[in-house]
């Protein structure tokens, strides 16, 4: 009997299981490999070397752009974005958790609700940024409505502040909140909470007792989800900042872009991304810690 | 003189899901101390009966009441009714540490602080487990029957008037079982406390408690001592689901007169026996009887001793259980009975019966029940 080369090949990976794992991996590493390790390390490059005459990259080695970026009229915009993103990350956990406590226990109606909590991702995020400037513009849905209830007289400025940024980051990544912390709060068995309501414990003792710490892993996920995107978002604020409400985003896209300072650039997206993984380390550290104890 | 009220009385409690009633018009009571089951099948309601008397569940509207001591307490919530509870899945906290889970209850009564490390000790004691082992493993390094213990020590830590347990053995190899039903029962009687406990395991419900309610589609079939419930079955339900039964059916015949077991009841195929008195039975209707395959006895035919009820058989299967071999017999009219004989050693004092042998099923007329139509 003539084996087959599928039969050679299934042979083959039934004698070494670890070649199988690689053959799995493969694609997706090589994915990585090119359009995110590459270009990464390319721009790392970039960001120490001397500014084009032009546009580009000249040879040379060179500080200067990460001492660039101390200057008080950058760290301004860096702490604009640290705020904003955290303001997100904190609104959105404040609106989400209750969202996802409900859809948790609402039996044959969750799988509605939801459908209904990514429904928004049908559309452009383009599109539905559009719609938030004509909620919040001079003439908008909202200012026509505060006006004709008397509130206000004359329409108020809305748009291009950092409330209207966050607002709109809010509303984009409250789904990457939710989804997380309905996914741990519908694991929490209900056992847990009905055993601490015999051993006494009030309604708000439950949740702050079990309920919240059992549900930190859903939290924790959410808000890095949350917060790491908002950090540098550049489409938001961009359309609803304004120039008066510049992100490290923008300021990124700014230098590649009308600036032509690509050296700065790539030094503001490292920075940027030094920020993100001191931040995520002191997160990961103080998980550990508290797993330990 | 007053009597002191039952500590538990259910009167007519319903509890509706829906349109699916979970408990339907329950009655019971338990006795001060007592050891308490709820027995039956899975979906019978007897977790919701639980439910109830815990405070998880709320009866329906004009849905009958809930006395815990005498007190209605239909709405009271869980921590209002002085009573602990162990769970079947133990719902231990993940995220506490054993000695923080038992303290977790003395935190929420405010319990001073000095006073919680004594208490967990002495609760860990209880259910003997070492404190300095134990105190300060997280649940998932414990076994389940570890689990189990500290389950219960965090409940008995705070001196409940009433225990509940839900099919606390369930997830138990059969090994482990056996040693904690003595101990729960140990528990109970050395505390005083009252245990209410669910169960589909009639074995575990048999050895253990004081009395048994056993639960059948969401009502109570019937309330009793083991013996009652083993020996007295009301129902074919509660005999067939307590042990084993073997059922017969007939036809009640002219009452007779002045004897222990006046009735003669005339089955379908023809064959009679004798039944003893009892007040559901009427001339002319159905009666149908249940009889413990150890109240059976087998004879070749012609031997059967006078007075007894005796109908004809063939030997299909012979099971051998230990303590007992079951005789398998098919009877004329093709149902089929087994009857229970002791092994006394079947290499070297084998049963007398093989596979094919015509025999005679026979029984005394008192011993069998005589079932309520359901």
């Amino acid at each position: 009997m003539s084996s087959s080369p599928r039969r050679r090949l299934l042979a083959y990976f039934a004698r070494r299981p670890a070649a199988g794992s690689w053959a799995l991996l493969t694609p997706g590493l090589l994915w990585l490999a090119a359009f995110f390790a590459v270009p990464l390390v390319v721009l790392l490059a970039y960001s120490v070397m001397h500014r084009g005459t032009y546009w580009g990259v000249a040879p040379g080695f060179t500080l200067e752009h990460y001492r660039r970026f101390l200057d008080p009229l950058y760290l301004a915009i860096a702490w604009r974005t640290l705020w904003i993103a955290l303001a997100t990350t904190g609104l959105c956990l404040v609106l989400s958790y209750p969202v996802a406590y409900v859809i948790a226990r609402a039996g044959r109606w969750r799988n509605i609700l939801l459908f209904l909590v990514i429904l928004p991702f049908w559309t452009s995020f383009l599109i539905r940024t559009y719609a938030i400037i004509v909620l919040l513009r001079g003439g908008g849905v909202v200012n026509s409505t505060l006006m004709g209830l008397g509130l206000t007289s004359a329409p108020l400025e809305l748009l291009y502040t950092p409330g209207a940024v966050l607002a709109g980051l809010v509303y984009g990544y409250l789904p990457f909140m939710v989804l997380p912390i309905y996914a741990s709060l519908e694991r929490l068995d209900l056992d847990l909470v009905d055993a601490a309501e015999v051993l006494g414990a009030r309604a708000f003792a439950r949740f702050r007792r079990v309920i919240l710490p059992l549900s930190l892993p859903g939290v924790a996920a959410g808000s890095l989800l949350v917060f790491i995107p908002s950090l540098g978002a550049f489409l938001t604020p961009d359309l609803l900042g304004g120039a008066k409400t510049m992100m490290l985003g923008n300021l990124v896209q700014n230098q590649f872009g009308p600036a032509r300072n690509w050296p700065f650039g790539a030094a503001v997206s490292f920075a940027l991304m030094g920020v993100v993984m001191v931040g995520l380390l002191a997160w990961l550290r103080v998980r550990d810690a508290e797993a330990a104890a | 003189m007053t009597e002191t009220p039952p500590i538990v009385e259910f009167r007519r409690v319903s509890k509706s899901f829906g349109d699916s009633r979970a408990v339907d018009r329950v009655s019971f009571s338990v006795r001060r101390g007592e050891f308490f089951s709820l027995l039956g099948p899975s979906g019978c309601g007897k977790t919701t009966t639980l439910r109830l008397l815990a405070g998880f569940e709320t009866p329906d509207p004009d849905g009958g009441e809930v006395r815990i001591d005498g007190e209605v307490v239909n709405v009271r919530r869980p921590y209002e009714r002085r009573i602990g509870m162990v769970f079947q899945s133990y719902a231990l906290f993940p995220h506490l540490s054993v000695e923080r889970n038992i303290a977790f209850g003395l935190e929420e009564h405010r319990v001073p602080r000095t006073e919680i490390p004594g208490r967990v000790e002495r609760a860990l004691g209880l259910v003997r487990l070492a404190p300095a082992t134990f105190a300060r493993r997280r649940p998932h390094q414990l076994s389940g029957g570890q689990r189990q213990r500290v389950a219960l020590a965090r409940a008995l830590v705070l001196d409940p008037a009433i225990l509940l347990l839900d099919e606390p053995l369930g997830a138990l190899d059969l090994q482990l079982r056996k040693e904690m039903q003595l101990e729960l029962k140990t528990l109970n009687r050395e505390l005083g406390m009252t245990f209410v406990y669910v169960t589909h395991d009639q074995e575990e419900a048999l050895a253990m408690s004081d009395r048994i309610a056993v639960m059948s589609a969401a009502r109570v079939a019937q309330v009793g001592t083991p013996a009652d419930i083993y020996e007295n079955p009301r129902t074919e339900f509660v005999a067939g689901f307590i042990g084993e039964a073997n059922l017969f059916d007939g036809q009640a015949g002219k009452r007779g007169s002045g004897e222990a077991t006046p009735w003669t009841v005339t089955a379908a195929d023809g064959a009679r026996f004798g039944v003893p008195d009892h007040p559901g039975i009427q001339e002319g209707a159905g009666v149908r009887i249940a009889v413990r395959p150890e109240w059976l006895d087998l004879f070749e035919p012609g031997a059967v001793p006078a007075g007894e009820n005796a109908l004809p058989g063939t030997v299909r299967d012979i099971v051998y259980l230990g303590e007992t071999m079951h005789v398998v017999v098919t009877m004329s009219d093709g149902r089929l009975v087994r009857v229970a004989l002791r092994n006394e050693g079947q290499l070297l004092n084998p049963l007398r019966w093989r596979r094919g042998d015509t025999v005679v099923v026979a029984w005394r007329p008192e011993d069998c029940q005589v079932l309520d139509p359901e």
